[in-house]
């Protein structure tokens, strides 16, 4: 299926209203979406301190807000994550905390408080297997969390090696292998040998290595993990891959490469980038619009090359902070979030 | 160590006479004259003396610039010493006030004067991450102190 032959375009299913501030990040349940049988659930956490969880009635098909976590955070959550199970959801706040939070269904209750960090925490991110979980903070560092019985989650390492604020933490889809992004420009690689090596950083992508000229704000996987897209404030997006086979087998890490820079299609900063199951990129920025990106399938080119495949202008009244795409194949719902207060799901359909 | 404030004998203006401006002088109807949003901002107290901004010199009219078609706000402001630690404070007053007073969709760019301030870089790098503004105006130190300078005319 050629992507660009098709006349698509980002169709608005429905505006999720609620919050009272900017909302900063939105998390699809893994194990939710029709064809599981169960309705698709979306989380959404904001400036106005709380966190909303978003469901979908199989009924009507309308969106309506299942619950709202309150009076824990105490300032900001700056984003949200779901356990690999769906039976958890971490929350990362400007008040130093991550929070825990058990899903009982029609429920939630916080059954941990991450402690640790000196101030804000920007971002949390679980690995593959649910075994650790990733934070990180403007305090400059990224903390790695094992999870032990009875909820109670243990600090498995302090890795110090950005020299500014962390934007990002995201775990690889498949290997423990954990990269951040950050304030400095750059994006970072920990990686531990063998099972009971510790953190560390094994790679650094920085301007030398033709990466971010300013602040990466978003780290986004391909469904195979073999590429990944960085979005900054010198507003590019960037594709860099590795030889995940070799990866895979070897006891060795095998380093990412450049493959790519998108440059010229968004003229604010970029907050956010992800990847979809069928490989199409999506980018929220700071002109309120909300892109996607396909791979020109080019073979005269060295290396991948990318295509806008559409560009949806005042997706929001305001900045779009963050893009996700919903997990399920077939579904390509994306919920976008924005500093209009709004949360929105779009769905690409092809034009009438 | 010098104790006290960062510039102790800061250069003071005498308040500029206001002109009154009619409805002939608005800009346009549906646009933002940049003179309207100067006079939102040109009051605001310097975070260390008991003057305006504009009192100091660190705004003037010329701080402001409107791009119409894309409605972009840009200003640049001139702290009154190279290495004056309240830049980061006077940038955070003005989107403070600017927050208050104009329509969502605009974006605002603050940045120093080019050449006014040793880490230029560095400064207008925080002035311009709003993650980081929005993180400082939840510190209730910072919001004290920013509150105190941009409702110090309406006191």
């Amino acid at each position: 299926m050629d992507l660009m032959e098709k006349n698509l375009e980002l169709v608005e299913i429905q505006k999720l209203e609620g919050h009272t501030d900017r909302v900063w990040s939105v998390a699809w349940n893994p194990v939710s979406s029709h064809a599981d049988g169960v309705s698709p659930i979306l989380a959404s956490c904001s400036g106005d301190n709380t966190v909303r969880i978003w469901e979908q009635s199989s009924l009507s098909r309308s969106w309506t807000c299942k619950t709202v976590l309150e009076e824990t955070h105490t300032r900001t959550v700056r984003s949200c994550a779901w356990s690999p199970s769906g039976e958890l959801l971490a929350t990362a706040s400007f008040d130093g905390t991550t929070g825990i939070w058990k899903n009982y269904g029609s429920e939630f209750e916080c059954v941990a408080t991450l402690e640790g960090h000196e101030n804000e925490v920007k971002s949390v991110s679980w690995n593959a297997s649910g075994s650790y979980l990733a934070t990180c903070s403007r305090d400059k560092s990224v903390w790695i969390w094992e999870g032990l019985e009875g909820n109670e989650y243990d600090c498995a390492a302090v890795l110090s090696e950005h020299t500014q604020d962390v934007k990002m933490v995201q775990w690889h889809p498949t290997m423990d292998v954990l990269f951040s992004c950050s304030y400095d420009d750059t994006i970072k690689v920990w990686w531990s040998q063998g099972d009971d090596g510790e953190f560390e950083c094994v790679q650094t992508l920085g301007e030398s290595n033709n990466g971010h000229s300013s602040t990466v704000w978003a780290i986004s996987f391909n469904a195979a993990g073999d590429k990944m897209v960085t979005c900054s404030d010198d507003r590019t997006l960037k594709i860099w891959g590795t030889d995940i086979a070799r990866m895979q087998s070897g006891e060795e890490y095998v380093p990412w490469t450049h493959l790519c820079t998108l440059s010229g299609y968004h003229d604010r900063t970029i907050y956010s980038a992800h990847w979809s199951r069928d490989d199409i990129i999506a980018s929220g920025a700071g002109d309120d619009a909300i892109r996607l990106f396909v791979d020109s399938k080019d073979d005269s080119v060295d290396g991948p090359s990318y295509n806008l495949l559409l560009k949806k202008n005042k997706a929001h009244d305001n900045d779009v902070n963050c893009v996700q795409w919903s997990r399920s194949e077939g579904d390509q719902l994306l919920a976008s979030a924005s500093d209009d207060g709004m949360v929105k799901i779009w769905q690409v359909a092809t034009k009438p | 160590m010098t104790l006290g404030l960062i510039n102790a004998n800061p250069v003071v203006q005498a308040k500029k006479e206001r002109l009154v401006r009619t409805q002939e002088d608005q800009y346009r109807d549906d646009g933002v004259d940049p003179l309207d949003i100067y006079e939102y901002v040109r009051d605001i107290r310097d975070p260390e003396h008991p003057y305006t901004l504009e009192q100091l010199s660190v705004l003037s009219e010329e701080s402001v610039t409107v791009d119409d078609k894309l409605d972009r706000i840009l200003i640049k402001f001139t702290p009154t010493v190279q290495h004056c630690s309240m830049a980061t404070i006077i940038g955070l007053c003005l989107r403070a006030k600017l927050n208050e007073r104009l329509p969502l969709h605009y974006k605002v760019d603050i940045l120093v004067s080019p050449g006014s301030h040793a880490d230029e870089d560095s400064v207008n790098k925080q002035l311009n991450d709003k993650e980081r503004v929005a993180a400082a105006m939840e510190n209730p130190n910072l919001r004290q102190l920013v509150d105190e300078c941009i409702f110090s005319d309406e006191i």
